[in-house]
């Protein structure tokens, strides 16, 4: 499969075919000695410096990274996770000779789930320790609060969370799934015969932004697939919201026909009591699977699974992805934990925007490395269509939008808080960041000095949203 | 305006509601007694022919060629033998593993994750048939010296075979959960083929509701019948019996193709339909009162200390929720104490210990807060609320630092699921609890405070201050205790909420605003007035969520119901039962 080829090194070589200056002879003979001569001493150098790496401290200047995760206030439940596997990244990079020869040093920052916060806390980052890339961010409120700062500083954010999409920025690297890897494949699964042919979809969420946008898809595109618009059920509500009672009995009630499927956005602590509450109501999987794109690994821990066997939740990543690599990836991350003496550290687990932080990690060094340049433009430069290996089947950064390639998995809950893999894409899947359900004339390009996303208004001329936007130099 | 009418309205209906609902419960407790001892499960293989479990059997259910899994596990599924059900859940849950030791050679087992008393983690391994402990090794050691290697599912033929298997077998399943959901699942897949298993689980089923599911599924399948008579049959008898999950099927047959051929059948469904749906109404009905009950005990175990703390001595403790907060975290080191010290069937009880513990836990790091902070600020609300509001900033932080992201208090198994009083309405024995708990709290304040002589000096220093010193009683010792009090009862209220909510370290702000909502409008001064604004701002909540509908009822419920506190509060600022004569001065 194309997928799991390491980096292809001929983008790389087509750069270095530049046309020969006109010169002199003698300059000529001058200039190639001087080049061999260079090439002679940089060879010898770079063999020292491997030697050197190898055997002895960092001689090169570390390069600083901004980690921009909230570590309190409510978002830290999730957050910390994330921020804990980005330090492991750093530290293997580190120990294999870092990038480009320089070992990264984190420069950690706790936005604290301020939303203002996050902004300043960017601001900081770029301009005062002047960063060269920044991995951050959870909650889409996050993400719109730091983005022009990004643009307006010409940063650059590796974003590892599961979005709404109807987004596309010059300066972020989206590693975490668009709508179109997460929320649509789930419901074209329960659509099918798999996933039991269901016919009335009832989604509850939590009331802000991501829910919201997703739902807005969600109901598009089942009215096109033929749903019936009185058995599709939509409801939200507020961020720790604790009473679920009334919601289970709809939910029940709407269920009892066996053709129906929960979709569930609810966000953070109020899955606590939701789950309970549906334990408790004896709604089994069988009968009404909740479907959830905010429950993992990680929040699972929090939960009692007993109850929760058999309800499923999509993502692009599930701890139980059965390659040796990922197993030896999932023991690092233990040893990793038991290492630093992390709290509960017998019992953590990595889970899919972790482990998207962590190959964020991974695929800006090698488009450092690509590129070879911190620099954020030649970074953007190197990084469309690089092909970067994962403990599981790789990825690839898009050739135009800033998105990611990856596969897609639903995975259906275990009793011992894993899942099991049920249903899998048929290799990876492009990100669509605006959803063909709600924006079928809306596409994103940033190469060939597109200036992002543009519409087509049905016709065959780009329209850019943003037509002041600065395009990346080829 | 509406608003002053609206409420005693809402207390006729809740009192009514209440009666209602007490008989039910009284009823539930009969039958859930009754229950018990009724329970009889029909056991047995259901058919006890030829072909025992063999081990031959186990090496091709874990075969890594996905054909030899195939017709392995078609053979055992067509033995139809309930002694296979633990092998075939284990394939299904994951937790069947070829277990290759130190010499090399395989065997197939069921592996078991353990936390030891010592911390250590441990893997088990179980016979697959006899669920008998084959063996036992530190989970470290299992990497290092064999090889555990999970049996999958190699093919899609084998999961579905595997499903349909269980399907079957799960019919006769220890578990009444179990046997239920089974039912309602071959009930809604609409197979006529099933139609025989499911009659033979009916004549040796003996629970109640599984016997109910069994039946609702079987004439469900009918409605499919060739013959008009047995759907017509069918029809009739679901509207008796209140069959919800054909709900939908029977519509489907009156609206769409292919369309329900008999006139006759026709109108059974129709009559069906209608006797379900009024019996939904009704449900609705009584689950609203339940909820709205339940809501309102959540409510005053939240509003009851504060109504001491701040209504009775009118400090302002801003750290209120904090409080609520350690109490929970009481129960959970508990909870995490007997897991890792004592062995299994000993680790519910936690919850026995947690209700006093978080009690007085919370109480003595009330009265220390009382003894170094509060007493040095009383009758300067402002400085109280600024300095409660620092101590609440500060315990989060520490909860944070200490307990880190992820607690979750389980609730022991006991109460785990609910009371099905009638046909699909659930309560929660979680909740029955609460409520239960809150009445036990609500009489022991009373008792406290009406009935014995502590009591009678808190009355009076609340009431005159000056007065009670003149007559001998030491004012600074009541304030101390009765705040530790009040603080104690928030920390049973944190214990209770725990069951149903989660523990985190923003529990307490997720809660305070509601605790002095509750309390504000009770009447401060009044702990009676604390019961009924909870009632009544439960039900009301309860009754305004479906009523508002669309998309977001509960968020435009919790809105309303704001909104028509601060209206209520600008028509009676004392609330519902105002302090009279000097007790009215204290708190402001």
């Amino acid at each position: 499969m194309e997928t799991k080829g390491s980096l292809d090194s001929e983008d790389v070589k087509k750069d270095e075919t530049t046309t020969e200056p006109e010169s002199s002879r003698r300059e000529f003979f001058a200039q190639s000695g001087r080049v061999a001569a260079g090439v002679g001493v940089a060879a010898l150098l770079g063999n020292l410096g491997h030697w050197a790496l190898s055997y002895t401290a960092y001689a090169a200047e570390p390069v600083k990274v901004g980690v921009l995760h909230s570590l309190s206030g409510t978002m830290a439940i999730s957050e910390v996770s994330i921020k804990d596997i980005v330090e492991m990244a750093a530290e293997e990079i580190n120990a294999k000779g870092g990038v480009n020869g320089r070992p990264i040093q984190l420069v950690i920052e706790d936005p604290a789930s301020n939303w203002d916060l996050f902004a300043e806390k960017a601001k900081k980052l770029l301009l005062q320790d002047k960063v060269v890339t920044v991995f951050g961010c959870w909650t889409s409120v996050s993400r719109k609060s730091v983005l022009p700062v990004f643009e307006k500083n010409n940063g650059l954010l590796f974003y590892p969370v599961q979005y709404e999409g109807e987004e596309c920025s010059r300066n972020v690297i989206y590693t975490g799934a668009a709508v179109n890897q997460q929320a649509t494949p789930a419901v074209d699964y329960h659509l099918g015969k798999e996933g039991g042919s269901k016919k009335k979809f009832y989604l509850v969420g939590t009331d802000y932004v991501y829910p919201r946008t997703t739902n807005k898809i969600v109901r598009a595109m089942l009215l096109a697939k033929g749903i019936a618009a009185k058995n599709i059920m939509e409801e939200y509500t507020p961020f720790h919201h604790q009473d679920y009672q009334t919601i289970i009995a709809k939910i029940k009630r709407f269920g009892a026909g066996g053709d129906a499927c929960v979709i569930n956005t609810i966000n953070g602590d109020s899955n606590v009591p939701f789950f309970k509450e549906l334990a408790n109501a004896g709604i089994t999987s069988g009968e009404c699977p909740v479907n959830s794109f905010s429950v993992a690994e990680d929040e699972l821990r929090g939960l009692d699974t007993k109850n929760l066997v058999g309800h499923l939740a999509c993502w692009n990543y599930f701890q139980s992805v059965n390659t040796p690599e990922n197993k030896a990836f999932v023991q690092r991350f233990k040893d990793f934990c038991k290492k630093k003496n992390l709290p509960d550290a017998p019992r953590r687990v990595v889970d899919d925007p972790m482990f998207w932080g962590y190959i964020g990690v991974y695929t800006w060094k090698m488009a450092v490395e690509k590129a070879k340049s911190f620099k954020v433009d030649d970074v953007l430069r190197a990084l469309p269509g690089l092909k970067v290996p994962t403990p599981d089947q790789g990825i690839i950064v898009d050739r135009k939008n800033h998105h990611t390639s990856k596969p897609v998995y639903i995975g259906s809950i275990l009793a011992n808080g894993q899942f099991d893999i049920i249903s899998q894409s048929a290799g990876l899947v492009d990100a669509l960041p605006w959803s063909e359900y709600t924006y079928p004339d809306r596409d994103c390009d940033w190469s060939n000095g597109g200036k992002g996303s543009f519409d087509m208004m049905g016709g065959t001329d780009r329209i850019w949203l943003d037509p002041k936007a600065a395009a990346i130099e080829t | 305006m509406e608003t002053r009418q609206s409420v005693p309205i809402t207390f006729g209906r809740l009192s009514w509601n209440m009666v209602v609902c007490l008989l039910t419960s009284a009823l539930l407790l009969g039958l859930l007694l009754g229950k018990g001892i009724g329970l009889v499960y029909a056991e047995g293989p259901v058919t006890a022919e030829s072909g025992r479990p063999n081990a031959s059997s186990l090496q091709g259910l874990a075969s890594l060629d996905p054909t030899i899994q195939e017709t392995t596990l078609k053979g055992l599924v067509d033995l139809n033998d309930i002694a296979f059900l633990p092998a075939l859940t284990a394939l299904n849950d994951g937790t069947l593993h070829v277990w290759k030791d130190a010499t090399g050679s395989e065997k197939v087992v069921i592996i078991l994750r353990n936390i030891e008393l010592d911390g250590r983690e441990t893997i088990s391994f179980l016979d697959p048939f006899t669920g008998v402990e084959l063996g036992k090794l530190n989970a470290t050691d299992v990497f290092s010296e064999g090889e555990l290697e999970m049996v999958t599912m190699r093919s899609g033929v084998v999961r579905l075979t595997l499903r349909e298997g269980l399907d079957r077998l799960r019919l006769f399943d220890p578990d009444v959960v179990v046997r239920r959901a089974t039912a309602a699942k071959l009930g809604n897949a609409g197979k006529l083929s099933k139609l025989p298993i499911l009659e033979q689980a009916l004549s040796r089923e003996s629970h109640k509701w599984v016997r109910h599911d069994i039946e609702v599924a079987i004439n469900q399948l009918r409605l499919d019948d060739p013959d008009p008579e047995v759907r017509r049959t069918a029809a009739t008898r679901l509207g008796e019996i209140k069959g919800m999950r054909a709900l939908s099927h029977m519509k489907e047959l009156l609206t769409e193709e292919p369309i329900e051929p008999s006139d006759t059948v026709r109108a059974s469904f129709t009559e069906a339909i209608e006797s379900i749906e009024s019996y939904q109404t009704f449900q609705t009905v009584v689950g609203s009162a339940f909820n709205g009950i339940s809501l309102g005990s959540v409510l005053f175990m939240m509003g009851l200390g504060l109504a001491i703390t701040y209504g009775l001595m009118g400090v302002i403790n801003m750290a209120h929720g904090e409080m609520m907060m350690i109490g929970a975290y009481t129960a959970f080191i508990l909870q995490e104490a007997f897991f890792y010290n004592l062995p299994p069937y000993l680790h519910d009880s936690y919850y026995f210990f947690a209700l006093p513990a978080s009690f007085v836990v919370t109480g003595a790091i009330g009265l220390l807060l009382e003894r170094s902070i509060i007493r040095f600020l009383y009758g300067r609300p402002l400085e109280t609320l600024l300095a409660t509001w620092g101590v609440s900033v500060f315990l989060e932080q520490a909860a944070r630092w200490y307990f880190g992201d992820l607690t979750s208090v389980n609730p022991p198994v006991f109460m785990r699921g609910g009371i099905e009083p009638m046909v699909g309405l659930v309560l929660p024995y979680s909740r029955i609890f609460i409520i239960l708990l809150a009445a036990v709290a609500l009489l022991g304040v009373y008792l406290l405070f009406f009935r014995t002589r502590v009591g009678l000096l808190v009355r009076a220093v609340t009431q005159n201050r000056n007065m009670s010193a003149c007559v001998g009683i030491s004012t600074r010792k009541v304030d101390s205790w009765t705040f530790a009090f009040g603080t104690g009862l928030a920390g049973i209220a944190g214990c209770a909420i725990s069951l149903i909510g989660n523990v985190d370290p923003t529990v307490g702000k997720t809660y305070i605003v509601e605790s002095f909502m509750v309390v504000v409008v009770g009447g401060v001064g009044k702990p009676a007035g604390t019961v009924v604004s909870a009632l009544g701002i439960g039900v009301f909540n309860k009754i305004l969520e479906p009523l508002i509908g669309g998309t977001g009822g509960s968020i435009y419920a919790k809105l309303f119901i704001l909104a028509a506190v601060i209206l209520f509060l600008q028509v009676r600022p004392t609330g519902l039962f105002p302090a009279k004569g000097r007790a009215a001065e204290v708190g402001t």
